[in-house]
């Protein structure tokens, strides 16, 4: 057994409470001693790793692909490539594919592809009501056995309450994570931005925080009412979070996310109707932007998401109003994220935390710790490196990033899953 | 100021008041020219104008071709009933199409925000908005303001009193950053359910009771309430719409004697506006779609010639 050991590295791992400067000592795979007082064993092949920061491989659990139906946007191998040069080893993909994950047929395709094609661990999320239409329910039991880590709607929404509560009891049973974004399906049913004087001058429809308030608090009545694990997948204001917090103390099993673009986009990058920063939800203001931080820091808000989504120029080089939502963010997501470090709005552990060992919790997945045992799913960062990013730097099929030519500072600069590297960072 | 430093006119948002000064005086100019009785000129000859409607008008399109054809151009309208648009290609695609026939200026309409913005980045010719979505309709504004100064002989301290469907006009958007640049006072007077969100923090006063909304106003500028927000969606009824918020002798009372009465057209009668009132001595509604040629030219003239005898901004 070939044994690795890594050394000289700043290792942070929020699993084990851990910042310090040691080693990793990794063998078949696996990690076996880490930290300050790891010893080198007898016979190891030891690399210096020049002072690097070395994190659990982070946790994307919200990251949409175009295989099935969409190959031209993001195969899962491309998608698996984009992650890696992320940092990120284990992905959760959303059902809202052609067709719709809903049945373990698809389940298993999924995983097959990941299994060829891959380099990094993907967990296929299935959907919640049959083709995501918010009607009847899925097999949630045989889907769960599939293979498939939650049930989500997707960018879908569940006008019906009824069909909700249903599916979260019979949910409940099965002990599986309803992960849902919460958009009201007629309350600013036409809004393609933050409503507010920013869109009234661009004469675009707004949609108005309420239309994510709303639905948020039905489903944690819902959430509370079927004792189900519910997790509000994609909140962009301060209300959501005010309303988890009052909903966590009257016991409901609740945690939450935000994406990496609601943390450092605010809705002025629109400018003159860009439609790479259409999203859903809608960037909001500088105000919620700084709220959302904070709640994150604090702990308020569970996750960080790329919420990757890529769209090709024919959904996307058009007016605003009819563009797709959606931008592509796996690559960008850990050097966004430094921002907030470096702007000293929260700590790293606590962002490796909410990237990587807190995402691997909520959906029970095999990741998120460094702990002696762990699969060596690793991510190695210079905290400091400089970089621009482009979009034919990407390795994604699309280039809709909201980050094109954006000053950073830290970059992913290796990504090893279970002790092998499946990244390495050119030049 | 003798040169006009932009390459398209995408919004009135951007222009300088000396821009907008610029151009309605341009426009003084060009009503002689429509006056006369020999209208052709050969400023513009030898240049390709096409015009793009994404979205039907017969008055915008004809306004713009007519002042295109006075001006000396060549004047093409592509029609987009008939047209790839409605196969499924995009914007964009037809842009390039049409750039590759050497245009020197491109009228472009279109129901979507932002269009016009869009296509000025793919093409290597001036565009002209004629209407997006409901952002902006710029020449709509220039020849209200127009029209507001050969009447009134100024634009600065004027109060206007902007009526009806703010929500959805681009033609409000534009009238409001036209007046407030060139120091008008302006209100506006609607339902709350035909305001847009955040509109007290656009620089007008806000009324939701007409008659209150017109005291004293210099110029009552009526906006077209389209057929289908008229039953339900955003007022209850025609009749409860009219009653409240269209412009009839009485409400008109409200505003000074001399105060003229707009409409951009095409007019609802007995809807946003009486009869009496669209066809009575403060109505200047004609003399707008005069204007509207005027400025056509102005701004064809001004993108065209003025702009290469300055420095670019």
């Amino acid at each position: 057994m070939t044994v690795t050991v890594l050394i000289n590295l700043r290792i942070v791992d929020p699993s084990q409470n851990m910042d310090e400067t040691g080693a990793i000592v990794i063998e078949d795979g696996k990690i076996v001693a880490i930290g300050a007082a790891a010893t080198v064993p007898a016979g190891a092949e030891i690399r210096d790793m020049g002072g690097l920061l070395a994190m659990p491989g982070l946790v994307d659990t919200r990251v949409f692909i175009g295989e099935p139906g969409g190959e031209h946007r993001e195969t899962i191998k491309s998608a698996s490539r984009a992650a890696a040069a992320g940092g990120i080893t284990s992905i959760v993909t959303m059902p809202d594919t052609d067709p719709v994950i809903d049945d373990i047929a698809l389940v298993e395709f999924v995983k097959k592809t990941a299994r060829d094609k891959s380099a990094i661990h993907v967990y296929p999320a299935a959907a919640l009501t049959k083709g995501l239409a918010g009607e009847e329910m899925t097999e949630f039991g045989l889907l769960k056995k599939a293979g498939a880590v939650a049930l989500t709607q997707g960018k879908h929404a569940i006008p019906d309450s009824q069909v909700l509560r249903r599916a979260m009891t019979y949910a409940k049973h099965f002990g599986a994570v309803v992960a849902l974004e919460p958009r009201d399906p007629y309350l600013g049913v036409n809004g393609v931005m933050n409503e507010g004087l920013f869109a009234s001058w661009l004469g675009l429809s707004g949609s108005p925080r309420e239309a994510e308030i709303i639905p948020l608090e039905r489903d944690l009545r819902i959430a509370g009412l079927t004792g189900a694990n519910y997790h509000a997948a994609k909140i962009s204001v301060p209300e959501s979070v005010e309303a988890i917090k009052l909903a966590r103390k009257r016991g409901v099993k609740v945690t939450s996310g935000v994406s990496i673009n609601h943390l450092t986009l605010n809705e002025n990058d629109i400018g003159e109707y860009r439609t790479f920063f259409k999203l859903s939800p809608p960037l909001r203001t500088e105000d919620d932007r700084v709220a959302m931080v904070e709640a994150l820091a604090a702990g308020d808000i569970d996750i960080v998401v790329s919420s990757h989504d890529p769209q090709d120029v024919d959904t996307k080089r058009v007016p605003f109003a009819d563009a797709a939502d959606g931008a592509v963010g796996l690559e960008t997501l850990f050097a966004a994220a430094l921002r907030l470090y470096h702007a000293e709005r929260i700590t790293l552990s606590r962002l490796v935390d909410a990237l990587s060992t807190r995402p691997a919790a909520i959906y029970s997945l095999p990741a998120g710790s460094l702990k002696p045992g762990s699969n060596a799913d690793i991510a190695f960062a210079d905290l400091d490196m400089p970089w621009i990013a482009t979009a034919e730097g990407l390795l994604s099929r699309s280039k809709n990033t909201p980050f094109e030519n954006a000053r950073f500072s830290g970059r992913i600069v290796e990504t090893w899953v279970s002790g092998n590297p499946v990244y390495r960072l050119q030049g | 100021m003798d040169f006009f430093p932009h390459r398209h006119l995408l919004g009135i948002k951007g222009l300088q008041p000396h821009d907008i000064e610029y151009l309605l005086d341009k426009a003084d100019e060009a009503v002689k020219i429509s006056r006369q009785r020999e209208k052709k000129t050969s400023t513009l000859r030898g240049l390709t104008q096409i015009n793009l409607f994404f979205e039907a008008s017969t008055r915008t399109q004809s306004s713009f071709e007519l002042a295109g054809k006075r001006l000396g151009a060549d004047v093409m309208n592509m029609s987009v009933a008939n047209s790839s648009v409605k196969k499924g290609e995009t914007l964009i695609d037809t842009a390039m199409t049409l750039n590759a026939m050497h245009p020197d200026v491109l009228v472009i309409r279109h129901s979507s925000a932002g269009a016009a913005a869009l296509l000025s980045q793919k093409v290597s010719c001036a565009v002209i908005n004629a209407g997006d979505g409901q952002h902006e309709h710029p020449t709509q504004a220039l020849l209200d303001a127009l029209t507001i100064r050969r009447a009134k002989g100024r634009l600065s301290g004027i109060t206007v009193a902007i009526c009806g469907d703010v929500l959805h006009s681009r033609v409000a958007r534009s009238n409001i950053i036209l007046l407030n640049a060139m120091g008008a006072r302006v209100r506006v007077v609607a339902p709350p359910t035909l305001l847009p969100s955040g509109i007290a923090d656009m620089s007008v006063e806000v009324f939701h009771d007409m008659e209150e909304g017109l005291k004293r106003a210099d110029v009552v500028m009526m906006l077209r309430l389209q057929r289908e927000r008229m039953s339900g969606s955003f007022v209850p009824s025609v009749r409860e719409y009219y009653r409240f918020y269209g412009l009839d002798a009485e409400k008109l009372k409200a505003a000074k004697e001399d105060a003229l009465v707009m409409h951009p057209g095409p007019m609802n009668r007995g809807v946003e506006i009486a009869s009496e009132i669209a066809d009575g001595p403060q109505s200047v509604i004609g003399q707008q779609v005069e204007m509207g040629v005027a400025v056509r030219m102005a701004v064809m003239e001004a993108l065209l010639v003025s702009q290469n005898q300055g420095p670019r901004a």
